[in-house]
C-alpha cells in the first residue's frame, strides 16, 4: 500500500511540475465554455436578406416594415430583376429574398388572396428552414392584424406549453453537450497518453521490474487526473450556473457524483487507449480523431439522436456521452433523480469496468 | 533543392513506416465521413408523442387519428392520466402530450369553440419549435375539417384576409441535410488530420532528442521546413480526393463548380493550417502540450465554423473571432463552389483573405522556427 501511495506521488508530482500543460488543462475548458455558451446557438438573428418587390405598393411597404423591424432579419439590397436573385445568392451574402408577386394589395383588397415567394439559400437547410419559419409567422401576424374585424367560428384552440425551457433557449441544450464534450474529451487526452510516454521515454522498464502490479499502475496512472477533472468539472457547473443561468432542478449532490462517475469513464477509456497505442502520437491521433467527431455528432450534443437512421441510433449507445447528456439535462433541467436515471447511470459503471478490465488485460508486463 | 527531397524522402518513409498510424490518418476519417455524415440532421422526425383524452367522442378521436396519420409522430400511447403522462415524459418516454379535456365535442358544438392542451419538452429549443410547427399544422387542418362538417355554407360569412407564401429552397430543394454535410465534415477532416500531424511533427523530434541532430546538420531553416510540411500538405490532399469521390460516389452530392477552383483553393488553405500547426510545435517542449493546443483550437474552429450551427446567430464579438477561424473559410467556400457553382471572382474575397493567412501563418512559423536554443 505504501508503494502504492508512492506511486500516485509520483504521478502527481509529473502533473503538477509541467506548468504549462497545467495552465492549458485549467485556461481552455473555462475560455471553451465561455466561448460556445454565447457563440453556438441555432436561433437565428439578423440574417440578411433581399426584396424583388414587382407590385411596390402600401401593404408590400408594409409588411416589408414589419420584416425588417424585427431582431432576425436585416433587410440588405433590393433587387429588381428575377434574373439578379441567382448573382446574389452566389456572393453569399444574403440568406433569402422575398419575391412579392405583381399587384399584391390590389389582390389582396379585391380577392382577399396574394402571394409571396419566399426564396432561401438551402446549402444550409436548417438555416433555410428556420428562415422560411420565421417569415411565414411575420405574415400570419400581418394577416391577423387585417382580419381583426372577423370572428372565428367553429374553431379548436390549442394552447401550447413548453416544459423545462419555456423560453426555447437554445443555451440550455448547449451548456451541457459542451460540458460533456470538454470533460470526455480531456479527460481521455490526458490520460491516453500517461502509459505510452512511458513507453516512449523508456521509462516503462523501471515500472515493469517494480513490484507494483499493473492495476495499481492503472489506478495510479488515473487517481490524479480525476482530482484535475473534478475541479474542471467544478469549475464549468459554477460558470454555467452563474453566468448562462443554467437552473439545477435536482439536486447538486447527485450531479457531482454523476460527474465523478463520467469523468471516471472517461479516464478509463484513456487508460485503455493508451494501452492499446505503442507511441504517444498513435495515441493522441486515436483520442483526437477516433473521438472528437463521433462524439460531437453521435451525443445528442447538437443533433437530436432520434432523427437519426436506425443503425446510428444503435452505434450511438456506446458513445459514453450520449448518457451524461441525458443525466445532466435530466438533473439541471427536468429535476428528477436517481430513481429516474439509474439506467443510465448503470450503463456509464458498466462501461467503466469493462474499459478498466480490458486495459489490465491488454496491459504487457514484458517488453517485446 | 536535393535536400529538400532527402528530407520530404525521409519524412515519407517514417509516415508509412508507423503501421499504428496509417489505418489513423486514412481509414479513420473515411469511415468518418461515410458514417458521421448520416447523423448530421436538423430534420425532426420519429417524435414520440402521447395523449390524454378525458372526453372520448367521435370528435377527440378523429384529432387523434389525424396525430396518427402524420409522419412525423410515430410512437402513440394513451395514458389515462396526466400524471402518468407528465412522468412519461420526465423519464424522456414521450416528447409530446396532447390533452383533450373533458366535454370538448359539446363545448365545441355549444359554443362554437373548444380547446386543447399541448406539452412539448422543450429542452432542446429549436427541435420544440419545429413540433409546435407540426402540430399547428395538424390543428389547423383538423379546424377545416370541422368548417366543413358544422358551418352553414348558406350562411355568407365575411372571408378573412389570406397571404399564401411559396417556400422555395434553392440549391437544395429537399433540404437534404447531407449535401450540405458531407462536404462540410469532409472539410473538418482534412484540417483535422493536417493540423495534428504537423503540430505533433517537430515537438516529436524535441522531445525525443533528434531534432538537434538535425540542428546540427547544414540544411537551412527554410529547408527543413518546406521538407518537413510537403508530406502533410500532399496527405491533405489525397484524403480531399479520396473524400470528394466517396461523396460523389456514395452520397451522389453535386457538384456545380469548377473541381479546378476547389483544389486550388485547398492547395493554399491546407498552408494556412500546416503553418498553424508548425506554430505549436516551435512553442511547445512536448507532444502533451502541442496536443492540448491544437485540441482547443480544433474544438473552436470546428464549433464556430458555421458547419453546425449559423454564424449570423452568434453575438458580434463571436463573429469577429469567427474571422480568424480558417475552417470556417473553407467550408463557405465548399458550399459556394460545390452547391452553388461560383466561380473565381464569386469566391475571390474570401480566397485572398486566405492567402493572407498563409503568408502570416507560414511567416510567423518560419521566424519562431530556431535552430540554436
Amino acid at each position: 500500500m505504501k508503494r502504492f501511495i508512492g506511486f500516485i506521488k509520483k504521478e502527481f508530482y509529473h502533473i503538477f511540475r509541467d506548468k504549462r500543460s497545467l495552465f492549458i488543462l485549467f485556461g481552455m475548458p473555462i475560455a471553451q465554455i465561455l466561448l460556445f455558451g454565447f457563440a453556438i446557438t441555432n436561433e437565428i438573428n439578423n440574417v440578411d436578406i433581399a426584396i424583388l418587390d414587382h407590385s411596390k405598393d402600401a401593404s408590400t411597404q408594409e409588411i416589408i416594415n414589419k420584416i425588417s423591424a424585427s431582431k432576425y432579419f436585416t433587410l440588405d439590397q433590393f433587387i429588381t430583376r428575377e434574373a439578379d436573385i441567382e448573382e446574389a445568392f452566389k456572393k453569399g451574402k444574403i440568406k433569402a429574398v422575398l419575391n412579392f408577386e405583381k399587384d399584391f394589395s390590389k389582390n389582396l383588397i379585391k380577392e382577399q388572396q396574394a402571394t409571396i415567394q419566399i426564396i432561401t439559400d438551402a446549402t444550409d437547410p436548417n438555416t433555410a428552414n428556420t428562415i422560411t419559419n420565421y417569415i411565414n409567422a411575420i405574415l400570419k401576424n400581418y394577416e391577423l392584424s387585417k382580419n381583426k374585424n372577423i370572428k372565428f367560428e367553429y374553431q379548436v384552440i390549442s394552447q401550447t406549453r413548453m416544459v423545462y425551457n419555456p423560453e426555447l433557449k437554445s443555451v440550455f441544450t448547449f451548456v451541457p453537450g459542451v460540458m460533456t464534450i470538454i470533460l470526455m474529451l480531456v479527460s481521455a487526452m490526458m490520460t491516453s497518453i500517461s502509459i505510452t510516454r512511458e513507453k516512449e521515454l523508456g521509462t516503462m522498464e523501471i515500472l515493469l521490474v517494480s513490484p507494483i502490479k499493473p492495476f495499481q499502475v492503472i489506478i495510479g496512472k488515473v487517481v490524479p487526473y480525476i482530482f484535475l477533472s473534478v475541479i474542471n468539472a467544478a469549475v464549468i457547473v459554477i460558470l454555467s450556473i452563474f453566468i448562462f443561468k443554467m437552473p439545477v432542478q435536482g439536486s447538486l449532490f447527485l450531479l457531482g457524483a454523476e460527474s465523478v462517475l463520467f469523468i471516471i469513464t472517461s479516464l478509463a477509456l484513456g487508460i485503455l487507449i493508451s494501452t492499446i497505442s505503442e507511441t504517444q502520437q498513435t495515441a493522441m491521433m486515436i483520442s483526437l480523431m477516433g473521438l472528437m467527431l463521433p462524439v460531437i455528432l453521435l451525443s445528442g450534443f447538437i443533433f437530436p439522436i432520434s432523427s437519426m437512421p436506425e443503425p446510428l441510433q444503435i452505434i450511438s449507445h456506446i458513445i459514453p456521452a450520449k448518457w451524461f447528456i441525458i443525466i445532466i439535462k435530466g438533473i439541471m433541467l427536468k429535476g428528477v433523480d436517481i430513481s429516474f436515471l439509474w439506467k443510465e447511470s448503470l450503463i456509464l459503471i458498466g462501461m467503466t469496468v469493462l474499459f478498466i478490465g480490458l486495459s489490465i488485460k491488454k496491459y504487457k508486463i514484458r517488453l517485446e | 533543392m536535393n535536400t529538400i527531397l532527402y528530407i520530404i524522402q525521409k519524412e515519407f518513409k517514417q509516415i508509412f513506416r508507423n503501421k499504428g498510424m496509417l489505418p489513423i490518418i486514412f481509414i479513420l476519417p473515411i469511415l468518418q465521413l461515410v458514417i458521421l455524415s448520416n447523423a448530421a440532421t436538423y430534420e425532426v422526425k420519429n417524435i414520440k408523442f402521447g395523449y390524454v383524452d378525458f372526453d372520448k367522442s367521435s370528435t377527440s378521436r378523429a384529432l387523434i387519428d389525424k396525430f396518427n396519420a402524420s409522419t412525423y409522430f410515430n410512437v402513440l400511447t394513451n395514458y389515462a392520466s396526466q400524471e402518468k403522462a407528465s412522468s412519461a415524459m420526465q423519464l424522456g418516454n414521450v416528447d409530446v402530450v396532447l390533452e383533450i379535456p373533458n366535454h370538448f365535442e359539446r363545448n365545441f358544438i355549444k359554443e362554437k369553440t373548444s380547446s386543447l392542451g399541448i406539452t412539448i419538452n422543450a429542452i432542446d429549443g429549436a427541435a420544440a419549435g419545429v413540433e409546435n410547427g407540426y402540430i399547428n399544422q395538424i390543428v389547423q387542418s383538423f379546424n377545416k375539417d370541422l368548417k366543413v362538417t358544422y358551418m352553414d355554407a348558406s350562411k355568407s360569412t365575411l372571408k378573412p384576409v389570406n397571404i399564401s407564401s411559396i417556400p422555395s429552397f434553392w440549391y437544395n430543394i429537399t433540404l437534404d441535410y447531407k449535401t450540405f454535410m458531407v462536404p462540410g465534415i469532409l472539410v473538418l477532416l482534412v484540417s483535422m488530420i493536417t493540423l495534428f500531424l504537423s503540430g505533433m511533427n517537430i515537438v516529436r523530434e524535441k522531445e525525443i532528442g533528434t531534432l538537434e541532430q538535425m540542428n546540427v546538420t547544414p540544411i537551412r531553416k527554410s529547408q527543413f521546413i518546406i521538407g518537413k510540411l510537403f508530406p502533410f500538405w500532399v496527405i491533405g490532399m489525397g484524403l480531399l480526393t479520396i473524400g470528394l469521390v466517396l461523396a460523389k460516389v456514395i452520397f451522389n452530392v453535386p457538384m456545380i463548380g469548377s473541381l479546378l477552383l476547389l483544389y486550388g483553393y485547398t492547395s493554399i488553405y491546407i498552408l494556412v493550417i500546416l503553418g498553424m500547426g508548425l506554430f505549436i510545435s516551435n512553442f511547445t517542449d512536448t507532444q502533451q502540450q502541442a496536443m492540448f493546443i491544437a485540441w482547443f483550437f480544433v474544438v473552436i474552429f470546428i464549433l464556430m465554423s458555421g458547419l453546425f450551427t449559423p454564424i449570423e446567430s452568434m453575438p458580434k464579438w463571436a463573429q469577429v473571432i469567427t474571422e480568424f477561424n480558417p475552417i470556417k473559410y473553407f467550408v463557405e467556400i465548399m458550399r459556394m463552389v460545390m452547391l452553388k457553382g461560383s466561380g473565381f471572382t464569386d469566391i475571390l474575397p474570401l480566397a485572398l483573405k486566405t492567402l493572407a493567412y498563409a503568408f502570416v501563418m507560414n511567416g510567423l512559423a518560419v521566424w519562431s522556427y530556431k535552430k540554436t536554443n
